[in-house]
C-alpha cells in the first residue's frame, strides 16, 4: 500500500479541440483532508470525474487506492470512491432505510456485513430516529449525515464531498465538519471541492485551479502568507465616496479589493496606513482569508 | 425609497410553521440580509412581503418616501429575483433586455438608458448577443438582476442569488449591490444561507426555524456576542438556547 490514495500524474483531458484539464498532477496522502477549489469552469468536474472513474483521461494517469485507471476497470475504482453531494445524494421519497439499501445494493454490500456497517455508521452520526423515517423530512442537518452514511456503506478509502454544508445550519455544520475529523483520524481520505472558502479553511491542504491547470498548491496558511506577504487592513468608508475618489484611493494601493460596504487593502509601504486613507476610512489590520488568496491567485487585480 | 415594517407575522403551511411571530423593521436605502440556514423561513417572509403569499396572521405595514402606501400601489416599485429563475437559455442578453422591456412597457428612450447603464453595472456589455444558457453561474445570477432592475425599482428583494457562484462571482455580485445601492438609493433585501455574506450587509435579520434571532448591524451584533463571525454567532445562540 502506497502512502498516496490518488496519484495523478501529467493528466489532461480533452473535449473535442477544448482542453479542460491541462497536465495536472498532484498526490493525497492517505487521511488528509484535502480541498479542490476553482472558479466556475476550471476544470474541477472534470478533474472529480476522472478520480471516481466516471470519465477517461486523455493523456496521464490517475492511481486511486493503488488502483490505476484503465479502460473496462472502472469499477475497481468507483468501489473505492464514496461521493456525496449536498442536494442529490438521497432520495426524498424513501425512506432513510430504504436510501441506504438502494446504496448498499449499488455496491453489492449486503447481510450481516451491511447491518453491522449499517449499525456503525449510525452510531458515528449518533442517529436517533427511525429507518423508517422518510427524507423528506428530516432536518437539512440529519439530511446530510444520513448521506454521508450511503457515501460509505462500501466502506470507500477515499470520500469526496461537494459542497457538503451548503445551508446547513452553522450548529450542524460543526458536527459534521467534527464527524469528517473523526473519518480522517481513521485514515479515510477526504477530498473536498466547494465554492465556499470557510468549508476550504476546514482542510489540510488545499489546490487551486484556473483554466485547467493547478496554480496553486498547500496549506491555506501558507498559501494566506504566501500570497500576502505584507499586512492587509479592512477599511470601512466613513461617508459614501464617488467612483472618482475611490479610483483614486486604488491608485495608491498595491491591492484595493471590494468585500460588501468594506474593502481590502495592502499599502506599498508594509503596515504604514496614509493619512488620507485614515481620514476617509476606519481602518483595521485584518488577516488575508482564504477566499482574498483565491481571488488574488485566480484573478489578480484584473476584475477590480 | 421604500421601507417595510413587519408585526408579529406567522405563517403555517399544514403542519409546518414556517414563520412565527416574526417582527422587524427594513429600513429605506439599506443593504438589509436575511441570514439563516435552510427552512429558516427566508423565502416564505420574502414572498410575503411581495404578497405572493396572503398576510393572513399579522401585519405588515409599507411606506414610500415616508407616507404609508398600500401593497397593491408599492408592488410596481418592488424587484423579485427569486432563486430559481424564469430566463430563457436560448434568448441572449439582450433579447431579455427587450423582452422584459415590453413586458413592462417600459418607454423606449427609457428603455434604452436603463439598459446602458445595467450593462455597464453588470459587466454585461461585452456578452450582450451571448445566449443565457451560455453565460456562467455567476453571469447568469447578473442577468437575472438586471432583468429585475429593468423597471428602475426601488425596491429589490434577492432569494439567494450567490447560491452555487463562485468566490470571484459572488464578491462581483456584492460590489455590484453596493454601487446600486450607492447611486440609486433603493433598498435591497437579500436572503443568504452563507453566513460569510451577513458581514457584507449593512444590517442583518438572523433566522432559524421561523424564528428571528436578532437583528442589527453585522458589526455591533457580532462585538454584543463576543464572537468572530455569524457561524459562531449562531452557535452560541443555540447553545444559550
Amino acid at each position: 500500500m502506497t502512502d498516496f490514495i490518488v496519484e495523478v500524474q501529467g493528466l489532461c483531458v480533452q473535449f473535442g479541440s477544448f482542453f479542460a484539464v491541462k497536465d495536472v498532477s498532484f498526490c493525497v496522502p492517505r487521511g488528509e483532508i484535502f480541498g479542490f477549489l476553482g472558479a466556475n469552469g476550471a476544470g474541477k468536474t472534470t478533474t472529480i470525474r476522472v478520480i471516481c472513474g466516471l470519465l477517461p483521461a486523455t493523456k496521464g494517469s490517475v492511481i486511486v487506492d493503488g488502483e490505476p485507471f484503465l479502460p473496462g476497470r472502472e469499477d475497481r475504482i468507483k468501489a473505492k470512491v464514496g461521493y456525496m453531494s449536498q442536494r442529490f445524494t438521497l432520495y426524498e421519497d424513501l425512506t432513510v432505510g430504504e436510501n441506504l439499501d438502494f446504496a448498499a445494493m449499488l455496491h453489492q454490500v449486503s447481510g450481516a456485513l451491511y447491518k453491522q456497517r449499517k449499525e456503525d455508521l449510525f452510531a458515528m452520526i449518533q442517529f436517533n430516529r427511525t429507518e423508517r423515517t422518510m427524507v423528506a423530512d428530516l432536518p437539512s442537518g440529519t439530511k446530510q449525515q444520513v448521506a454521508l452514511v450511503a457515501s460509505l456503506i462500501h466502506d470507500p478509502n477515499l470520500v469526496v464531498l461537494d459542497e457538503p454544508t451548503a445551508g446547513v445550519s452553522p450548529v450542524s455544520r460543526q458536527k459534521f465538519w467534527e464527524l469528517i475529523h473523526q473519518l480522517a483520524a481513521k485514515g479515510k481520505t477526504i477530498f473536498v471541492t466547494t465554492h465556499y472558502m470557510d468549508e476550504a479553511e476546514n482542510c489540510n491542504r488545499i489546490v487551486l485551479m484556473r483554466s485547467g491547470e493547478i496554480i496553486a498548491l498547500g496549506t491555506p496558511k501558507d498559501l494566506e502568507k504566501e500570497t500576502f506577504p505584507k499586512p492587509m487592513f479592512r477599511l470601512l468608508p466613513k461617508s459614501d465616496l464617488s467612483t472618482e475618489q475611490l479610483k483614486n484611493f486604488k491608485e495608491q494601493c498595491e491591492l484595493f479589493m471590494p468585500y460588501g460596504r468594506y474593502f481590502h487593502v495592502i499599502f506599498p509601504k508594509e503596515g504604514l496606513v496614509p493619512p488620507l486613507f485614515q481620514e476617509h476610512f476606519s481602518v483595521e489590520s485584518i488577516a488575508p482569508s482564504l477566499e482574498d488568496v483565491f481571488i488574488q491567485k485566480v484573478e489578480g487585480d484584473r476584475s477590480w | 425609497m421604500i421601507s417595510v415594517e413587519v408585526q408579529h407575522l406567522s405563517r403555517r403551511f399544514k403542519e409546518i410553521k414556517a414563520l412565527k411571530d416574526v417582527s422587524l423593521c427594513f429600513e429605506a436605502g439599506m443593504i438589509h440580509g436575511l441570514i439563516g440556514p435552510e427552512g429558516a423561513g427566508k423565502t416564505t417572509l420574502l414572498r410575503t412581503l411581495l404578497g405572493l403569499l396572503d398576510c393572513k396572521e399579522g401585519h405588515i405595514l409599507y411606506q414610500k418616501d415616508d407616507a404609508p402606501i398600500t401593497l397593491k400601489k408599492v408592488r410596481a416599485h418592488i424587484a423579485y429575483m427569486p432563486e430559481k429563475q424564469s430566463l430563457y437559455g436560448d434568448l441572449s442578453v439582450r433579447e431579455h433586455l427587450h423582452f422584459f422591456k415590453d413586458l413592462y412597457g417600459i418607454p423606449p428612450q427609457e428603455f434604452q438608458q436603463r439598459a446602458d447603464v445595467l450593462l455597464h453595472l453588470t459587466r454585461l456589455e461585452k456578452f450582450k448577443d451571448r445566449a443565457a444558457r451560455q453565460l456562467s453561474g455567476g453571469m447568469y445570477k447578473k442577468l437575472g438582476l438586471m432583468c429585475a432592475l429593468l423597471r428602475a425599482p426601488q425596491m429589490v428583494l434577492l432569494d439567494e442569488p450567490t447560491n452555487g457562484v463562485d468566490p470571484i462571482s459572488r464578491r462581483e455580485f456584492w460590489a455590484m449591490l453596493h454601487e446600486l445601492r450607492f447611486e440609486k438609493n433603493i433598498t435591497i433585501i437579500m436572503a443568504t444561507a452563507y453566513m460569510d455574506e451577513a458581514e457584507r450587509c449593512e444590517k442583518v435579520h438572523l433566522l432559524e426555524g421561523g424564528n428571528v434571532i436578532d437583528s442589527g448591524v453585522p458589526q455591533d451584533l457580532m462585538r454584543r456576542y463576543a464572537v468572530d463571525n455569524f457561524d459562531e454567532l449562531f452557535i452560541k445562540k443555540a447553545e444559550q438556547a
